[in-house]
């Protein structure tokens, strides 16, 4: 891949998207037997999958703590899920990512409500196109609700990045690695309004409005991303009712 | 059809209607679990639709002995906690008697929840008339949050497949099901607590199944 000479052409993307477009989504949910909550995502290029396990007695005790839950999150990329294969294994990068989704969704977990336990969520990248990591909070928050977490409300992640000096949402490939910035967010999303941001991470420049614009840019498109998160969860009670009818 | 809602949905803006399942910031309402949202005149409260068996005190359930140790027995009980049995809560159990011969690992048992500390260690006990260690019968492991379902409206539910079938059943809160007496109709029961759990959220369940223990009574004979 190499850089292109142009990110905006008529005011459209390499992808023919608009600045304020989001890539094609698709969420499915249930879909691991085994775990108490899954999720499957696509959001354009990238093909995620959660899992969510818990609350479960913790292992190995010293992790335990007497008053609250104890949250682990674990991201990782499959070694066929970018170009040039990946070493498997935690690295610097996913390590970090781990940190920084497993802090947001502690403060969406209630988790006074179970002592000394755990719930782990694991969320595996199959293919990686930029924003994996949104992509993972997105199917991660999902499979939450499916495991049936009492939470304080949903997360919903979105990226935005700089390119040619314009802001663009939910940036694909090329425009992350040749970008002047990129930003990704999760908002906290309760009563159908955004109340917080749960994770805010930055690489690039960016001017002080032009942040501001990019936090709007970001809360219009999460907004649409929670939305299908709604539908798609919803989507499973229907489909039990026309069974039997 | 009835409502769902999903975490953070706001449900009211009088906290003092805030019952099961919600949690109250700031004056407002808000669910805090997927679940059927219900209302009545004082509250509002959302039944879960999924989730862990979350013991409370009082409780029937069914666990699984997993430890034998010099003071009583750990039991398994489907949730994030283990379950402690003392001996002095088991009446079989009788001085000069083994532990392990009372209650080996793997053992299953209806006990009773009797109390939880605020660290959430569990206690139970046998000291009640249904409880008892299971040598026979079947059971039945559904998702904890459609146990009300089985059980039904003050136990119509589960009066309906007592009487329509003529089998034994103990309903465990943590989700795991005893069911004894004459095998094909246990296993009628079984599918029948399937489909319960499978469409717990659907209206008419009671009619359906009654129609369906029926049709399916019908079939074998």
């Amino acid at each position: 891949m190499s850089r292109p000479d142009k990110f905006i052409i008529d005011g459209k993307r390499l992808d023919g998207r608009l600045p304020d477009q989001l890539r094609p989504i698709k969420i499915e949910v249930d879909v691991l037997k085994r775990a108490d909550g899954s999720c499957y995502i696509e959001m354009g290029k990238n093909k995620v999958v959660a899992a969510v396990y818990g609350p479960r007695e913790a292992f190995p005790r010293h992790i335990q703590d007497p008053s609250k839950v104890v949250v682990r999150y674990r991201y990782n990329m499959a070694p066929f899920s970018v170009e040039e294969r990946k070493r498997p294994g935690p690295d610097r990068r996913s390590i970090e990512i781990s940190k920084v989704s497993k802090e947001a969704f502690e403060a969406v977990i209630m988790k006074e409500l179970f002592p000394r336990s755990v719930v782990d969520i694991f969320v595996e990248v199959l293919q990686a196109d930029a924003g994996s990591r949104t992509a993972c909070i997105n199917a991660a928050s999902v499979a939450l609700v499916d495991a049936g977490i009492p939470m304080k409300g949903m997360l919903t992640s979105v990226a935005v990045a700089k390119v040619d000096g314009v802001l663009v949402l939910d940036p694909m490939k090329e425009e992350d690695n040749f970008g002047e910035a990129d930003m990704p967010f999760a908002f906290l999303i309760r009563g159908g309004k955004i109340e917080s941001v749960a994770l805010l991470q930055m690489d690039g420049r960016m001017t002080r409005t032009e942040i501001k614009e990019a936090l709007n840019l970001a809360k219009k498109g999460a907004m649409e991303i929670y939305n299908l998160q709604r539908e798609a969860i919803m989507k499973q009670f229907v489909e039990g009712g026309e069974e039997n009818a | 059809m009835r409502k769902i809602v999903l975490p953070g949905d706001l449900l009211a803006s009088n906290p003092k209607l805030a019952g099961y399942g919600t949690y109250v910031e700031g004056d407002k309402v808000y669910a805090r679990i997927i679940g059927i949202y219900e209302q009545t005149d004082n509250s509002i409260r959302v039944i879960p639709l999924k989730g862990k068996y979350n013991p409370s005190a009082g409780d029937t359930i069914i666990g699984i002995v997993r430890e034998v140790i010099s003071n009583g027995w750990n039991v398994d009980i489907n949730s994030p906690y283990q379950a402690f049995l003392p001996v002095s809560e088991n009446p079989e159990a009788k001085p000069g008697k083994k532990l392990n011969e009372v209650l080996d690992i793997g053992d299953a048992i209806i006990a009773k929840v009797m109390s939880i500390d605020p660290r959430m260690r569990v206690t139970i006990t046998m000291k009640d008339k249904i409880c008892r260690a299971i040598r026979f019968g079947r059971i039945v492991a559904i998702n904890p949050a459609r146990v009300p379902r089985v059980i039904g409206k003050k136990g119509s539910m589960i009066k309906l497949i007592k009487s329509e079938l003529d089998v034994q059943i103990v309903v465990g809160q943590n989700g795991l099901i005893w069911l004894n007496g004459d095998r094909k109709k246990v296993a009628i029961a079984e599918e029948v607590i399937y489909i319960i759990e499978e469409e717990a959220h659907t209206d008419g369940l009671t009619d359906r199944v009654g129609e369906f223990i029926r049709r399916r009574k019908n079939v074998q004979t």
